[in-house]
């Protein structure tokens, strides 16, 4: 029961701050950390109790929802899921904090629409239905639009339809892949249903599965973003407040970074394998091409917006180098990613509420008037730039570690990728940082709640680069699985696997 | 005649008899009230008598009409839906029109037409439904005689639907001279014992498409939707949107299945680029509208261009899919339709996009049943039409039309922006804050927001727990 539970807390959560926005609007930001507190103390509590070595799936909840289809809400946590759960609900936890005093108007609908985005990120996580996972997809986009929409700076309607627009005919080319998907399996064992375990053993002909999981790459290649399709990030990055900046980075890209791990490599291992050269020849260009664009922005969240890109290069490389270590990488990657991105937007919105622009030709000399401020920015550089010891280390190692083994031109190219991080990170420390103080006016530092945050952020990223040892263990046999399943698939007797299915069923039939 | 024969057309005596009570009614004395009330009652008579009433689950009045699980459906939902304009229709007529009486006479005589045409199996019903349907709707759409949009839009509707009517009599003169039958089994049974299409029969259907084509506006016979969307009192509107092309087509359903219209390419290469072609011109003349009955206008027509992909896929799944559709595109188009009638005051329809400048701070509620509605249209989850679009994109997988499916995906990208558009400018910071349009008692508008609420809940309900529709609509489907 607490899986659903995740996805109600959140979801009446938001009403009730909605509500409560009514008599007073403290309130309401109380009762949205509080539900995400919870949420997290859940989740840390389901992390603790089960270590996650022993047994695959720690927890599994499905009832029927539109049986004549074969829906059913059918939520289900594994290691990697759960390392997700617990990176939405600490950034979903600090997103709240942060915006406690930068959203003063509309203050209901803000946290309404935050805890439902991070309901469907939540869902989407958890979702062991296709029908439902495309569900939470969709579910994400609704209040993240308004987010920008409302709350966003000078050109957020721009970048909100932008990033509606993309996202939205992605997901319909997934939508239409998933109910090809569908009738594929249905029509061969006569079992119409959406359910991902019964999916897994489809034997698809390989033309079809192709086309079916160019469908599924086209939503998560949008979400990543993969280089062609990431015009709408910078913009919709660049324009959203800072929660909703730190929800895009931190959550929303891992979304199609999951997608690719759950969904693209077991359905259609073999299709995957085919096109892997040039997954990871895109990836290495997107590691490439993003820090060229990172380096000559002017604008502070535009530049962190590429350096995103440049960050996502090395899921795409690592998750179709198809062997643990780079896999293990890359969920690394998604959490550090996730933090340390965040971080720097948080970052910039701490600028922009004391100086009131992103531009960094207007920014210099912070460090002597806010030198907490600057101290957290080194950190934030550094580990951008993958500084052993902080965590996005652990996990750019592991990823080129693995894409080694599997590539070897794309790896050192991928390698010049951190030389280009070190440069751009560099350059923000330098431009914002150092140099001659730009401001006449002397600058407030960090009040204590904007400190809390920062250390929060600190001290994770440090964990993760010195001890990655509990997170590299939680998702070794999710990953693990996630490379075998076609394997043991395909050795089953087909006969069996009919029976089991036959057996199983309990998604409901057509005609 | 037998009993059960009359105890078939039971919903449509109704419909007449309450035409001709109101008739009545208004040579005693007009009151405004008391014919809405009259109205609403027979309307909701109806309703209940053709859930409650048992029988054969299907029934033929030969050679005219047929009462089946399809007909039956749609039967339903006409009526629902022309209940629901009925709502709609007092608060705005109220503070408009002196002679409002006589409208009520013409939307019963409409919802018949429109209610024959869903039953229909036989060329005869089917014109009578038709011209039933188009007479009522000429007057219907010129009704508010001071505004010069509203005649325009009446006298378009009056040359084109009457055009339409010539090529559809041609048309069905040129299949009965082939097939010597006027009624579809008959004339499927003809054409099945021939190796292939005659060309006249060809030509034939050829003139019924078109004239069927200019009833549902789909492209390129889509001429006259915008500019009488635009002239056409607002519940009227609403009404030409959802229940006069649901009963055309349910109609065409019902022809197309019967003379076997699947099974020749030529029929389906039409059909397949007429929808091609509806839901790009949709799509992109409403992306530059900046009047919303406009813009709600070209979005119908793309929105029947989806609807025809289900129709085109065919099969138990696409009939089903056709059904549920046109609940979700009722309920959202009636639903904002409603919003605008809503939202306009004494002088003017509410329908420039500047009129919903800052709805979101000034009106709510009224603003988050209108994103509703927007959202619905353009198939975001938890609405009614995401779940109509999922079902039109199974039928059309399970179809094999590829084709299709990946222009619908692609048009409902397109369409998205100019949905979201308006959600957005209702989000927009509120402008020069003008006093509170001039109402009436507010006890009038009372009905209409009941209406938009239940709408809005239905929509929503639907989109949520949609397995009791799917089952209401499986079991009356199912042979």
């Amino acid at each position: 029961m607490i899986l659903p539970g995740f996805i109600v807390s959140l979801m009446g959560g938001g009403i009730l701050a909605w509500i409560a926005s009514q008599k007073s609007l403290v309130l309401t930001r109380w009762i949205s950390l509080l539900t995400v507190t919870v949420n997290l103390l859940g989740a840390l509590v389901v992390w603790w109790q089960q270590p996650g070595v022993s047994s695959l799936w720690l927890l599994d909840y499905s009832i029927p929802w539109i049986p004549q289809f074969g829906i059913s809400v059918h939520l289900a946590v594994d290691g990697l899921s759960l390392l997700m759960l617990l990176l939405t609900f600490f950034l979903g936890a600090i997103a709240v904090l942060i915006s406690w005093k930068e959203i003063q108007n509309r203050v209901g609908l803000y946290h309404f629409c935050l805890l439902w985005v991070l309901a469907g990120i939540t869902g989407v996580f958890l979702a062991m239905d296709l029908f439902l996972f495309f569900f939470f997809w969709e579910v994400m986009l609704i209040p993240m639009f308004f987010l920008i929409i409302i709350w966003g700076h000078e050109n957020s309607r721009y970048a909100a339809f932008k990033f509606f627009i993309f996202t939205q005919a992605s997901g319909l080319l997934m939508l239409v892949a998933i109910l090809g998907l569908y009738f594929v399996n249905g029509n061969q064992t006569g079992n119409y249903t959406f359910d991902y375990f019964h999916l897994l053993e489809a034997n698809i002909a390989p033309g079809v599965a192709m086309w079916l999981m160019l469908g599924f790459l086209a939503a998560f290649a949008v979400k990543l973003p993969v280089v062609p399709f990431h015009t709408w990030l910078p913009d919709a990055h660049s324009q959203a407040p800072t929660a909703g900046s730190l929800i895009l980075a931190g959550l929303l890209l891992k979304t199609g970074a999951y997608g690719l791990l759950r969904f693209i490599v077991p359905l259609f291992r073999d299709q995957a394998m085919v096109i892997a050269p040039w997954a990871m020849a895109i990836g290495v260009f997107g590691i490439i091409y993003g820090a060229i664009l990172a380096f000559s922005q002017t604008d502070l969240k535009r530049l962190v917006a590429y350096t995103s890109v440049s960050h996502m290069g090395f899921i795409m490389l690592g998750v179709f180098s198809f062997n643990e270590l780079a896999a293990q990488g890359v969920v690394m990657q998604m959490i550090t990613h996730g933090i340390s991105t965040g971080a720097l937007f948080i970052l910039a919105g701490f600028i922009y509420e004391r100086i009131h622009t992103r531009d960094i030709t207007r920014m210099g000399g912070f460090w002597k008037s806010m030198p907490f401020l600057g101290a957290c920015g080194l950190v934030f550089a550094m580990a951008s730039l993958g500084l052993p010891g902080l965590g996005n280390f652990v996990a750019e190692f592991l990823t080129l570690v693995g894409a080694w083994q599997a590539t070897h031109k794309f790896t050192i190219i991928a390698t010049l990728g951190l030389v280009a991080a070190t440069i751009y990170s560099l350059r923000i420390l330098q431009k914002v940082f150092y140099g001659t103080q730009a401001s006449a006016t002397m600058l407030v530092d960090l009040s204590i709640r904007e400190r809390f945050i920062m250390m929060a952020l600190v001290v994770s990223i440090i964990w993760l680069g010195l001890f990655p040892q509990p997170i590299l263990n939680t998702s070794k046999q999710p990953v693990k699985t996630i490379l075998e399943v076609p394997d043991t698939a395909r050795t089953k007797d087909k006969s069996m696997q009919i029976e089991i299915v036959s057996i199983q069923g309990k998604g409901g039939r057509y005609e | 005649m037998s009993k059960q024969d009359l105890l078939s057309i039971v919903p449509l005596f109704i419909l007449t008899s309450a035409a001709i009570l109101i008739l009545f009614s208004i040579a005693v004395k007009r009151n405004h009230k008391v014919i809405y009330g009259i109205t609403t009652l027979s309307l909701l008579a109806d309703i209940i008598f053709l859930a409650v009433a048992e029988g054969p689950a299907t029934w033929t009045v030969e050679p005219l009409f047929i009462f089946d699980g399809f007909g039956k459906f749609n039967l339903g939902l006409i009526l629902v839906t022309a209940l629901a304009v009925t709502m709609l229709s007092y608060a705005y007529f109220e503070q408009r029109e002196e002679r409002k009486e006589e409208y009520y006479i013409l939307l019963i005589l409409a919802t018949l037409g429109a209610g024959t045409l869903a039953i229909s199996k036989h060329f005869i019903s089917l014109f009578l439904g038709l011209e039933i349907l188009s007479v009522s709707l000429y007057s219907m759409i010129a009704y508010l005689r001071k505004r010069e949009r509203s005649d325009e839009g009446g006298i378009k509707y009056l040359i084109i639907a009457a055009f339409s009517s010539a090529f559809m009599l041609f048309g069905m003169a040129l299949i009965y001279y082939t097939s010597g039958s006027m009624e579809f089994g008959a004339i499927g049974a003809y054409l099945s014992s021939l190796p292939e299409l005659p060309i006249i029969m060809m030509a034939g259907f050829g003139f019924v498409v078109v004239g069927i084509g200019f009833k549902l506006g789909i492209v390129p016979f889509h001429m006259w939707t915008a500019d009488v969307y635009e002239g056409a009192p607002l519940p009227v509107t609403s009404f030409i949107a959802t229940v006069s092309k649901g009963g055309v087509v349910a109609l065409l359903v019902r022809f197309y299945s019967q003379v076997n219209g699947y099974q020749y390419n030529s029929l389906v290469v039409i059909f397949t680029v007429l929808v091609i072609a509806s839901m790009l011109v949709g799509n992109f003349l409403a992306l530059r509208q900046h009047n919303v009955k406009r813009l709600l206008a070209y979005s119908s027509i793309s929105h029947l261009g989806y609807i025809l992909v289900a129709f085109i896929a065919g099969g138990s799944l696409g009939k089903e899919a056709v059904s549920f559709y046109l609940v979700a595109y009722f309920i959202t188009t009636v639903g904002s339709f409603g919003i605008l009638t809503y939202l306009s005051d004494k002088d003017r329809d509410a329908e420039w996009l500047d009129d919903f400048k800052g709805l979101f701070w000034k009106r709510p509620w009224t603003a988050t049943s209108f994103s509703a509605m927007l959202l619905s249209l353009a198939g975001i989850p938890l609405t009614a039409g995401f779940v109509g679009k999922f079902y039109i994109v199974a039928a059309g997988v399970k179809g094999n039309t590829w084709l299709l499916v990946i222009m619908l995906v692609l048009n409902s990208a397109i369409g998205l922006f100019y949905y979201i558009r308006i959600i957005a400018i209702m989000c927009e910071k509120q402008g020069a804050t003008d006093a509170n349009p001039s109402t009436l008692r507010p006890s009038i508008y009372l009905i209409s927001g009941f209406s938009v609420a239940v709408l809005t809940v239905a929509l929503l309900w639907v989109g949520t727990f949609p397995e009791g529709l799917i089952g209401l609509i499986r079991s009356l489907l199912s042979p």
